[in-house]
């Protein structure tokens, strides 16, 4: 089973540099990117996914993804609640359901080239009811040669690529 | 309304509440078995610091320590870059059990509170458990009601099995219900986040040493932090030198710097967060298995209470449909208004106005709620057939009957007849059908008919009231109301034992052979059924129509069907019965009696009857394997005539199924009742009663009320009474 979301109309960067102080380039060519998160089979209920950008420092950028719809667990996605005090205003508007166990969630986002090769980091924080918490499970820098390249998790994601 | 209020969502959500309080009773064990598999904490003082130096020690990737509520301590690592988790035994800092959920509990959770449908299961689940918690208040409220307040809400509840079942499994289950529902409608409530969200982590302090490498067993505030108080500690990640220790505690959380140990914020819990914790451990009983075991307990309540909640409802809908051949009221010349609370006395009702429309009267039956004497211009007659809910109270449909006649000027025209309907085995018996009459005199209304009353249902009761309602009419009635009796057996007499004929009193003990039934009348309900001593035996004579009711001596489990009978003069039952010949056959079916019989436990008996009264008190202690301690008094008129069964109690006696046999003759000299046998042996009555015994009189009317008064002066030096004792369910009169 795949979770799919496109959200072909919302181009990130303006999203970032909404909700962000990130500066970037004045809008550049933006080209749809689709990120694949492969969970693995962990014997627990629905993983709560949080997937969001540092920059070359490690300070928090901008949110691309919030899979888990309550708000009242986010503070197990520890490393993303720290960035963002938990305000959910980070992730209005691309929020979807959580994960299942074995599953897999696909979404396709339109980015601005300039987010490539740019020193951004690609985190993926996890949690899982009754199990431990994995902040910054996915750790990936945003470059076009790590297009298509699968890095694994190391306790609930099997496997992460993005593609251009 | 209170009735609707518990009748409909229970309908509604019962299937829903099985499933749902299966699933909560059988996670409420999870606690214990945790409980069970979790090692102790030997050392009473052990610290934070200690253990996480214990874990460090083995496990150098360990990300996180957790203690649950039960006291069992996971911890997490990651190391050679494979995740890892077990429990830990506190001693040693060892793992000694597998971390991981079970699956069962995962599945059972998540049945429990979503039916496996995410939000708009848990929203269903809400639901019903809103339903839970009006159907246990409203439940409570009728049950208070039905006992006569509040405060008798404890003492034993009488009537039909599934009623008392009911009523039984409810009082003891509905705390627990309500617990239950009202801490998971919070906990429902908290996930959709109505209610404000408890204190997230505090905000990550701006500056940290950057020194690492301090052991978490040196760091003074986890030295100065008992285990016992520990929700959770995180480590650094390994290699991160801005990161910190951070500390969840019953008392609240904050951050430790990795190189100093210094606390560096601290944020104390707020009362909204202990609000909410505890009303997660009052859900889930986590670390209080005996709590949760409660609960559980509680929630097996629910599948009975289903049951036998759709059976009482089924039980009463018969006679909630609407009557046929009802006159409107402003047509009619005989007016019926029913007061009733189960819909029995609807049924008697019905067969009233059957007998009179045969007779061509327009007659409407309608409910005494529904009074209003302008509506009946036609009318030359008012029956007002009226029930008594619990301790004389007012039943459903004649709700509000009283506070209309009080605010007429006066009682209406036309004459009056009140029928009550009640139970002579509660102490009010008929007290609101007594209340109502009293109150049409009060107002100057004229009766056609003095009061009459029917106990328990007694066709013979309501035969004879439609008697003087033949003779007050001027009309011939016959009313013959069989309400729901099974078709009729016919049973072989096997054998039968004559006494008193030198006394004037021709008895018999009869024997029937047990029918045979197939196991397709058992299944469609044809069979004779199973029955008890005390429950009675329906006898329909030769040439007529209603039954005559005869208390059984024997159990199913005996084989066969005893009854006692004596021949009264110009009886047309108990001449046919006593003129069996064995091999002679009778029609016959089963009445159930539940209030006749003796208490559950091993509380003492004792057993008061007079001539065949003694039938159902023999079946008692032939019945009585266990040998709990039963005391007959037992009279009758010369020992060498009518000793009913009196082989047999000398036997009984010798097996200690009877304890003591007392009997008393009314024609020896000197001539001596049982009342008086119990007055002569008063003080070890007395003695009995005070320690709990239990007593059941079977017999005349006049014998019991002799009984009753003996009992009363033997009772009154100990502060008790015959009225103390029936209102603890522990008197029981079998009286004809």
């Amino acid at each position: 089973m795949t979770l799919s979301t496109r959200i072909p109309t919302r181009p990130l960067l303006g999203a970032l540099a909404l909700s962000t102080a990130l500066t970037l380039p004045a809008l550049a060519a933006a080209a749809p990117v689709t990120f694949t998160t492969q969970l693995r089979n962990y014997g627990g209920d629905g993983a709560y996914l949080a997937l969001y950008v540092t920059d070359a420092s490690g300070a928090y950028v901008g949110s691309l993804w919030m899979a888990g719809p309550k708000s009242k667990y986010y503070k197990h996605l520890s490393d993303w609640y720290r960035a963002t005090g938990g305000n959910t205003a980070q992730v209005d508007g691309i929020t979807g359901a959580s994960v299942g166990a074995g599953r897999e969630l696909k979404i396709t986002l339109d980015l601005a080239d300039a987010i490539f090769d740019a020193g951004y980091q690609l985190h993926i924080d996890a949690s899982v009811e009754d199990m431990r918490d994995s902040p910054s499970e996915i750790v990936v820098p945003l470059t076009r040669d790590g297009a298509g390249q699968t890095t694994a998790g190391r306790s609930y994601i099997a496997g992460f690529r993005y593609d251009m | 309304m209170m009735r609707h209020m518990h009748r409909w969502p229970g309908l509604l959500a019962a299937a829903l509440l099985v499933v749902v309080s299966l699933s909560g009773a059988t996670l409420s064990v999870m606690p214990a078995l945790e409980a069970a598999r979790t090692p102790a904490q030997a050392e009473a003082d052990l610290s934070v610091a200690e253990l996480a130096g214990r874990v460090v020690a083995l496990h150098p990737g360990v990300e996180q320590i957790r203690r649950a509520p039960s006291g069992r301590i996971t911890a997490y690592w990651f190391e050679n870059g494979q995740p890892g988790a077990a429990v830990i035994d506190p001693a040693t800092g060892a793992g000694v059990a597998s971390a991981d959920a079970s699956g069962v509990q995962r599945w059972l959770v998540n049945l429990h509170r979503a039916l496996f449908l995410d939000d708009g299961g848990r929203l269903t689940v809400a639901a019903a458990a809103a339903l839970m918690l009006v159907i246990s208040v409203s439940g409570l409220a009728l049950l208070a009601r039905r006992m006569g307040g509040w405060h008798r809400l404890v003492l034993p509840v009488r009537g039909p099995f599934a009623s008392r079942l009911h009523a039984e499994i409810a009082r003891i289950a509905a705390l627990g219900l309500i617990v239950s529902s009202l801490t998971g409608l919070w906990m429902t409530a908290s996930t959709f986040e109505l209610l404000p969200d408890v204190s997230g982590p505090p905000a990550f302090p701006g500056a940290v040493s950057g020194v690492t490498g301090m052991s978490p067993a040196a760091m003074a505030t986890l030295r100065d932090t008992p285990l016992s108080v520990l929700r959770a500690l995180n480590f650094p990640y390994a290699g991160d030198a801005s990161d910190v220790f951070t500390l969840k505690t019953a008392a609240g959380q904050g951050y430790l710097d990795q190189g100093t140990g210094a606390l560096l914020v601290w944020q104390e819990a707020t009362l909204w967060d202990r609000v909410n914790e505890t009303i997660y451990w009052l859900h889930t009983g986590e670390g209080a298995p005996l709590w949760a075991l409660v609960l559980g307990l509680a929630a097996l309540g629910v599948p009975v209470l289903a049951w036998s909640g759709i059976k009482i409802w089924l039980g009463g809908r018969q006679w909630r449909r609407r009557p046929r051949g009802n006159a409107r009221a402003r047509d009619a010349q005989t007016v019926i208004l029913v007061g009733s609370e189960g819909g029995t006395t609807w049924g008697f009702a019905e067969t009233a106005a059957k007998a009179l429309r045969a007779a061509g009267q327009a007659v409407h039956v309608g409910p005494m709620s529904g009074f209003a004497p302008d509506r009946y211009p036609q009318a030359r007659r008012l029956i007002l057939m009226a029930a008594t809910y619990g301790d004389g109270d007012v039943p459903a449909t004649a709700r509000g009957f009283l506070e209309t006649l009080a605010a007429m000027p006066a009682a209406p025209e036309m004459p009056v007849a009140v029928l009550g309907f009640g139970d002579r085995s509660f102490p009010n018996f008929c007290g609101y059908a007594a209340r109502v009459q009293a109150e049409i005199e009060a107002r100057g209304g004229r009766s056609f008919l003095s009061m009459d009353t029917v106990d328990r249902g007694s066709a013979q009761d309501f035969a004879r009231w439609g008697r003087a309602l033949s003779q007050a009419m001027g009309v011939s009635l016959a009313l013959d109301h069989r309400p729901d009796a099974p078709p009729a057996q016919t049973l072989t007499l096997v054998a039968r034992r004559d006494f008193g004929a030198e006394v004037q009193a021709p008895t018999a003990i009869l024997r029937f052979a047990l029918p045979q039934a197939g196991l397709w009348a058992r299944l469609t309900g044809r069979a004779f059924g199973n029955f008890e001593a005390g429950d009675l035996l329906a006898v329909i004579p030769e040439g007529a129509t209603l039954p005559r009711f005869y208390s059984l001596a024997s159990g199913s489990r005996d084989g066969f069907v005893e009854i006692c009978v004596k021949r009264h003069p110009g009886g047309l039952c108990s001449g046919q019965l006593t003129g069996l010949e064995v091999g002679d056959t009778i029609r016959a079916y089963l009445r159930p009696n539940p209030a006749f019989r003796p208490a559950t436990g091993d509380a003492p008996v004792i057993l008061i009857g007079a001539g065949t009264g003694i039938g159902p008190l023999a079946g008692f202690a032939r019945a009585n394997d266990r040998r709990r301690p039963m005391h007959l008094f037992f009279g009758a008129r010369h020992p060498e005539s009518d000793l009913l069964f009196g082989e047999d109690l000398a036997r009984w006696q010798a097996e200690g199924r009877l304890s003591s046999v007392t009997t008393a003759f009314s024609r020896m000299t000197p001539r001596a009742h049982v009342q008086d046998a119990l007055r002569a042996d008063g003080v070890r009555v007395a003695r009995l009663i005070a320690d709990g015994a239990q007593v059941m009189v079977c017999g005349g009317r006049d014998m019991a009320a002799g009984v009753a008064e003996a009992l009363a002066e033997i009772l009154a030096p100990h502060g008790l009474s015959p009225a103390h004792l029936k209102a603890e369910g522990r008197y029981a009169e079998d009286v004809y």
